[in-house]
Formats: structure tokens, sequence, C-alpha cells
């Protein structure tokens, strides 16, 4: 335990108790252990052969749609700096190759937690100085859906490192406390329950790997946390507001859950 | 083993109660208190007479959607989950009092049970505002269901 030997190794007091710190953190969060499901499988593969085509073939996936949107937004002069995305960042092919494999991570700036769309909008702030833009509006929707698109086919890899930790280890008590009427947890269905029917749904490991996705029963593109709020409204628990600090602790932890499960960006589901 | 449940709300509801005409509305939006005995509840609730009919319609709506994890062929429902177990023959393998606690709490037989408890309001978190102070279903609902149940044989 790497904790405890540095505690060993440091007699000074302001170090003991920094090297203490680190303790109670890994004790209130466990060296992650490996999820039930390892490797992980897609929501994909639990789909019906028709979700399944339409995701695997660019032109008949609607997600493809968000992503061409995207494509135009990013060369798109915005805010008051006048700048796009691409003035800084040049062809997304190149520049954002990989990076949403890597979302949510924690700011190293600000030692906030961001996921794919808080990224972009800090940008939309600092750097092009414009408004934020509105958790799943069409904007946002599809430059998540175009910068996660270049990251296709590359495994997840979230950092789980100290300073991710705190947020990782409520990610991780949220998925497993039961809540609402319904009084069940994400173990309940996307551990213990996967292949199963719920109604007419066949239950997945839940991973957020091919997000945002198109969604037929949305008729529209949608973010992971829309997803998950209709988790929480299908057990009829308080849904938390899409980009909140408990669904992106949320997302960090499934992150990591669907370490190694390439990107899908644009997912297609029913 | 005997427990009784609800007897606050009943309290609290008990001065309202003189106005025998509420006693109606009380009796659906509150729990009336019940007993266990071994893995039964021997009387049903309210003393309310259920009616299979309507049972069905519990059990196959939105008020029940016990389908989500339920095969019930007798419905003839196009879609039925399997998280729990298919429900054929059940009210020939349960008593009407098995069925009766297997629905109001069935975290009372088994503490990791993902069948939601349809009447009981203590013990859950983060209940979504429309759904708070209110069981899943009414008590006249539950012996509907039970009546229904009771006809899978
Ligand atoms: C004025 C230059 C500028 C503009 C305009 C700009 N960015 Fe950035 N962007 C940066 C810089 C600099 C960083 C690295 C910041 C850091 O590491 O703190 C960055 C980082 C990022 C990252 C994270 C990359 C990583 O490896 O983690 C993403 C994603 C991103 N920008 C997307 C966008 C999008 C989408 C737009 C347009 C809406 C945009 N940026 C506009 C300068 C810019
Ligand atoms: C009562 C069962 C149930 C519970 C509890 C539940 N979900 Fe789901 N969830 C589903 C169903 C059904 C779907 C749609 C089919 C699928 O992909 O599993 C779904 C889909 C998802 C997906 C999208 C998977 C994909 O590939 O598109 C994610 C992510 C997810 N759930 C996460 C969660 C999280 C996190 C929680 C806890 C806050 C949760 N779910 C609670 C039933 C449940
Ligand atoms: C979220 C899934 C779920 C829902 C919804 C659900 N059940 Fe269950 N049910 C189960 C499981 C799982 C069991 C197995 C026993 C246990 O784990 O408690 C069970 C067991 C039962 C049993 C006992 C069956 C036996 O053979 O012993 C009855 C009766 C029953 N359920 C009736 C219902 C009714 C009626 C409804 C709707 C009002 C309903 N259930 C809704 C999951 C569910």
């Amino acid at each position: 335990m790497p904790a405890a030997t540095r505690l060993g190794m440091v007699p000074d007091l302001g170090r003991w108790s920094a090297a203490l710190s680190t303790i109670l953190l890994l004790g209130a969060a466990p060296a992650p252990e490996t999820p039930p499901h390892h490797p992980a499988k897609s929501g994909i593969d639990y789909a019906s052969d028709d979700v399944r085509r339409m995701q695997a073939d660019d032109f008949a996936n609607p997600g493809m749609l968000w992503v061409a949107q995207g494509g135009k937004r990013w060369q798109e002069p915005a805010g008051n700096s006048g700048k796009s995305c691409a003035a800084c960042h040049g062809d997304a092919a190149k520049a954002m190759k990989g990076v949403a494999a890597r979302y949510p991570g924690v700011d190293a700036a600000t030692s906030e937690l961001l996921n794919l769309e808080g990224r972009i909008n800090r940008c939309r702030k600092d750097q092009q100085a414009a408004e934020p833009l509105a958790y799943e509006s069409e904007d946002l929707l599809a430059l998540t859906a175009y910068v996660a698109h270049q990251s296709r086919g590359q495994p997840l890899q979230v950092s789980v490192d100290a300073a991710a930790r705190p947020y990782f280890a409520r990610g991780r008590e949220i998925y497993y406390r039961r809540q609402g009427q319904m009084n069940l947890a994400c173990t309940h269905c996307h551990e213990q329950n996967v292949g199963r029917k719920l109604l007419a749904d066949t239950i997945s490991e839940g991973h957020g790997n091919a997000y945002p996705i198109y969604r037929l029963e949305w008729q529209s593109a949608g973010s992971l946390h829309r997803r998950l709020r209709a988790c929480y409204f299908g057990v009829r628990a308080e849904m938390p507001a899409a980009g909140s600090a408990e669904l992106l602790d949320l997302e960090l932890y499934l992150a990591w859950r669907a370490r190694g499960l390439p990107v899908e960006t644009p997912g297609v589901r029913r | 083993m005997a427990f009784m449940m609800g007897s606050r709300k009943r309290a609290v509801a008990g001065g309202v109660m003189l106005l025998s005409a509420a006693a109606c509305a009380t009796v659906s939006d509150n729990l009336v208190p019940y007993q266990i005995s071994g893995d039964e509840i021997r009387a049903p609730l309210a003393a309310l007479a259920g009616d299979a009919a309507r049972g069905r319609d519990v059990l196959m709506g939105r008020d029940g959607n016990c389908l989500l994890c339920h095969a019930v062929p007798e419905t003839g429902a196009r879609f039925m989950g399997n998280l729990g177990p298919p429900l054929s023959g059940v009210g020939a393998r349960l008593s009407a009092g098995q069925l009766r606690l297997r629905i109001v709490d069935p975290g009372r037989l088994n503490a990791e049970s993902i069948m939601p408890s349809y009447y009981r309001m203590e013990g859950l978190a983060r209940v979504a505002g429309v759904w708070q102070g209110k069981p899943v279903l009414t008590a006249q609902q539950i012996e509907d269901t039970v009546a229904y149940l009771q006809t899978l044989r």
C-alpha cells in the first residue's frame, strides 16, 4: 500500500498530515476494484439487429446529422473573441483524436471535474468570450458529438488518480445506493440483471461509451445525462439536473467501469 | 412476530377522520395498519374486498407495472420482463395472505429484494415529488391485485 509506505518515510508534521489525509481519502475511496463485468461489453451488443445495423452505417445513423452540425459549429467564430474552435485547435481529426476517451477528468487549473460538455463550455467562456451553451441544446449536443466522434474506436481510459478520487468515490456511492419510490440502485439492473428483460428492454451493463446517442424513443440526439435522468425517472427518484455535480460524479464512475471499451459516438439506441 | 404499520400516519389522519366523508380518501392516501403473521398478512387491508378484473388492470397498467419484471402469460401481453419469476400458478402456490405480504412489502421477507414495496413509505430515499407521501398502490389496489393473482392457478 503506497500511502502506508509514504507515512513511514516522512517524519515532519506537515507531510505527516498530508499523508494522513491521503489515507483518509483512500479510506473513503478504496483503490478501485474490478467491476463484475470485465472486460466490459458495450450497450450496442445488447441492442436488436436493426439498431446495430443503423449505428454501424454512417449513412443510416441519424446521429451523424449532429456530428455534421458540430463540424459546422467548429468552424464558426463565436463570442467577443471572434474566434472559432478551428482557429485555435485546427483540424479536429488530429487535435481532438483520443480526447473524449480521457473525459470526464479533473481540470488542473480549477480542480473541477469536467466532462466533454463542460470542457467545451470552458473554451466558450475562457477562450471565445462567449456565453456557455445550455446543456442539451442542439449546439452543445452537436459540438460534443463532433468532438467525441474524433475518438471513435479509441479505448476509454479515464484517470482515477488522487485528484479524481473524491469524485470517483461519490460516483461509486451513488451507483450502489437505492433510491426512488421503486427503491432500486443502478447495480440492481446494470450489474445484477444484465441480459434480462425489463418489459421490452434488454438490460445492458449501462456504459456511456456511445454518447451522445441518437435515441429512437426521443427521435433526437441526447446526452448521457439525459439517459441517466431517464433511469432516475424510471425508479421514480428526484432527477438531478443535466450537468449537475451528481451526474458528473456518476459519469466518471461509469467511464471507469467502461474502461477499454471503444468510443462509439454517435451511438444509436431504441 | 407481528408488526404494526403506519400507525403514526394513522394517528395524524385521525384528527381529520371526525368527518366520516373524509375517511375513504384517508384510507387510500395513507397507510392503514396491518399485521404480519409468519410470512403472511392474513386480513385484507382495511377489510376491503378485492376485485380480480380490476386487479388485472392494476397489474398490467401503469399503476402496478408488474409486467416490467414478471411474465404473466394469462394476460396475453406482448412484452413481459423476467427480473422476477413468472407468476403463472402463483395463486395455487401461495395463499392470499402470502400474496398480500409479497406485494405490500417484499423487503420484509428478503432485505435484498429488488421488488419494490407497493405499500410502504418509510425507508425510501430521494423519492420524486409527485410520488412523495403515498404508497405505490392504494389498499384497494393491493386487494384487487391479490384477488387477480388468486385466479392464476
Ligand atoms: C482561443 C483559443 C481557443 C479556442 C477558440 C477554443 N479553444 Fe479549446 N482549448 C484551447 C486551449 C489553450 C486548450 C487547453 C486548455 C488547458 O489545457 O487548460 C483547449 C482545450 C480544449 C479541449 C480539451 C482538450 C484536451 O486534450 O483535454 C477541448 C475538447 C476543446 N478545447 C474544445 C474546444 C471547442 C469545441 C471549441 C469551440 C467551441 C474550442 N475548444 C475553442 C484553446 C481554444
Ligand atoms: C430498473 C432498472 C434500471 C435501473 C435501476 C437503472 N437503469 Fe439504467 N437502464 C435501464 C434500461 C432498461 C436501459 C436501456 C437498456 C440498456 O441499455 O440497458 C438503461 C440504460 C442505461 C444506460 C445507457 C446504456 C447504453 O448503452 O446506451 C446507462 C449509462 C445507464 N442506464 C445507467 C444507469 C445508472 C447510472 C443508474 C443508476 C443511477 C441506472 N442506469 C439505473 C434500466 C435501469
Ligand atoms: C423490479 C422488478 C419487480 C417488479 C416491478 C415486481 N416484482 Fe414481484 N418479484 C420480483 C422478484 C425479483 C421476485 C422474487 C422474490 C424476491 O426477490 O423478492 C418477485 C416475487 C414476486 C412474488 C412471489 C412469487 C413466488 O412465486 O414466490 C409475487 C406474488 C410478486 N412478485 C408479485 C408482483 C406484483 C403483483 C407486482 C406488481 C404490483 C410485482 N411483483 C412487481 C421483482 C419484481
